[in-house]
């Protein structure tokens, strides 16, 4: 449900919250969940993102976003030129992408010689938005609160060393989903945590058997 | 639990002897669980921000696609001449109007209220006031609870985007909330705000969104005066004592109908309305 500031607010560089201040927030949490500045992304522009997103400066938004800035910079018309000079190589392009949100971008970010992040979200107005596939999963998340995203085999235990090891170090969980593409295949869990989950967790989920990869959202504190 | 009905927020007032503007501040504190001085704080920031937007309107700046930027520049140019058909306040609402509605379009910084399309409604009315009669800053900071506590029980009850509700939902609620955060500043009581708030519904109820090549520029910047001049109206009635015969709250519900039998070509999609009309079909093959 919206509060009073949902209704004033947010303080946004127009034109639109939707097109403009959601695209913003896209990039900025795929920033967020890649860990740091893509060296490079190519970015899928779908429906009316594709249609009318020149004129409303969403591809803008998203390359800003991609840069760690939010919705109220005022760099964010300069973006391109800002990636350019930060090394941040970026495509923009339309695409179709399947039983997708009219307002979805897909972006997939790259860092030199290293690791690889796909995601898909879509605004829903507002400035707000959800997440809606990462690294080819199915998944359902705003990015508004603390985080937790376990990649991991469809395997017994998971679920349950992932709330063991939250357990010990006394983090409430808020919401918990868990998707997977077939039985015994890949898996995600997406965690949703009132407090920020600290880094000795993260690693000792990674040494766990079955867990392929763990990533964590950290809306409390900045970069 | 937000106020589902203007009526629930009366009778809060009623119950604990407050006004409209703190009904909705402690609401907004128990909803959050935080204090009220970080509920104000927090207000008070977004007011801050109307204020420096107005004040970074650059009349040299055009939008991404050369259709809106200069309004704001020229409005204030025509009424410095002190031969306005409005008056000179009137003027200076509009020129505020437009100015918000510029920098929007041209990707400056500025505050949604409710969105950014009708961004400019709310500071038109209240700023102006502010400015023009050096009005204490607290009193502007309860206009702005009383105008965000409007609009939530319009999101409640109806909408606020034009994609589900035509502008009626963007413009109309930015002037439904406008008019009753005026008539809070000029002394007006819960029942006379909630007036002005039906009134200026009522005046633009049925009003499509209908944006040329689906961008939030025309008719949007110009759309901000309609609803700015038409929340002071709203207003200015409900503080002469003229009442709304129909309630606010049945207001908003009829508000809702229309927007649900509202056709798809005038929600937005930028196919009906005025950008269905033979000058945008060529202003669009221009921009894309």
């Amino acid at each position: 449900m919206a509060n009073i500031f949902d209704i004033l607010g947010p303080v946004m560089v127009g034109p639109s919250s939707s097109h403009t201040a959601g695209a913003v927030r896209i990039g900025l949490i795929a920033r967020q969940l890649f860990g740091r500045q893509p060296d490079k992304a190519v970015v899928y522009l779908h429906g009316s993102f594709a249609a009318t997103g020149k004129g409303h400066g969403t591809d803008k938004a998203l390359i800003a976003g991609l840069l760690g800035m939010k919705p109220d910079d005022l760099r964010i018309p300069e973006s391109f030129d800002i990636a350019e000079e930060m090394g941040m190589e970026f495509v923009i392009e339309p695409k179709e992408l399947r039983d997708a949100h009219p307002n979805t971008a897909k972006i997939i970010m790259e860092e030199k010689g290293g690791k690889r992040l796909e995601l898909q979200a879509y605004s829903i107005g507002g400035g707000r938005i959800r997440v809606s596939m990462l690294d080819g999963m199915e998944v359902n998340f705003s990015g508004e609160t603390n985080t937790l995203i376990v990649r991991n085999q469809d395997q017994p235990g998971c679920i349950t060393d992932v709330s063991t090891v939250l357990n010990l170090c006394k983090v409430n969980i808020a919401t918990m989903q868990v998707f997977r593409a077939r039985r015994g295949g890949s898996a995600v869990m997406v965690v949703e945590t009132d407090q920020v989950v600290p880094k000795s967790a993260i690693e000792m989920l990674e040494g766990r058997e079955g867990i392929l990869k763990v990533t964590f959202l950290n809306v409390s504190e900045k970069e | 639990m937000s106020y589902q009905s203007m009526e629930e927020a009366y009778a809060r007032c009623e119950k604990d002897g407050i006004e409209f503007w703190k009904a909705v501040q402690l609401e907004d504190a128990e909803e959050r669980d935080i204090k009220t001085e970080d509920s104000w704080k927090q207000m008070k920031g977004m007011w801050q921000a109307m204020l420096d937007s107005i004040d970074t309107y650059d009349p040299s700046l055009m939008s991404r696609s050369g259709l809106v930027g200069k309004e704001g520049g020229k409005m204030e140019e025509y009424l410095k001449k002190g031969d306005t058909l409005c008056g000179d306040y009137m003027a200076k609402v509009m020129a505020n109007a437009l100015k918000m509605g510029c920098n929007n379009a041209c990707m400056k910084r500025i505050v949604a209220a409710p969105t950014a399309g009708a961004c400019g409604v709310l500071p038109a009315v209240l700023v102006t006031y502010y400015r023009e009669y050096e009005a204490p800053e607290e009193r502007m900071i309860e206009a702005m609870y009383v105008a965000a506590g409007v609009g939530q029980i319009i999101a409640n009850r109806a909408y606020l985007a034009g994609a589900s509700g035509g502008c009626q939902a963007e413009i109309g609620s930015g002037s439904g909330m406008a008019a009753a955060a005026i008539c809070h500043v000029k002394g007006g009581n819960k029942e006379q705000l909630g007036h002005a708030c039906a009134m200026a519904l009522k005046n633009l109820m049925g009003l499509v969104c209908d944006p040329v090549g689906g961008l939030v520029e025309v008719p949007c910047v110009k759309r901000n005066v309609g609803g700015a001049v038409n929340a002071m109206a709203a207003a200015d009635m409900a503080l002469a004592g003229i009442i709304s015969q129909i309630p606010v709250d049945q207001v908003i519900d009829a508000m809702k109908e229309v927007g649900d039998r509202m056709d798809v070509s005038l929600k937005e999609t930028g196919v009906g309305g005025v950008a269905g009309s033979v000058r945008a079909q060529e202003v669009v093959e221009k921009i894309f």
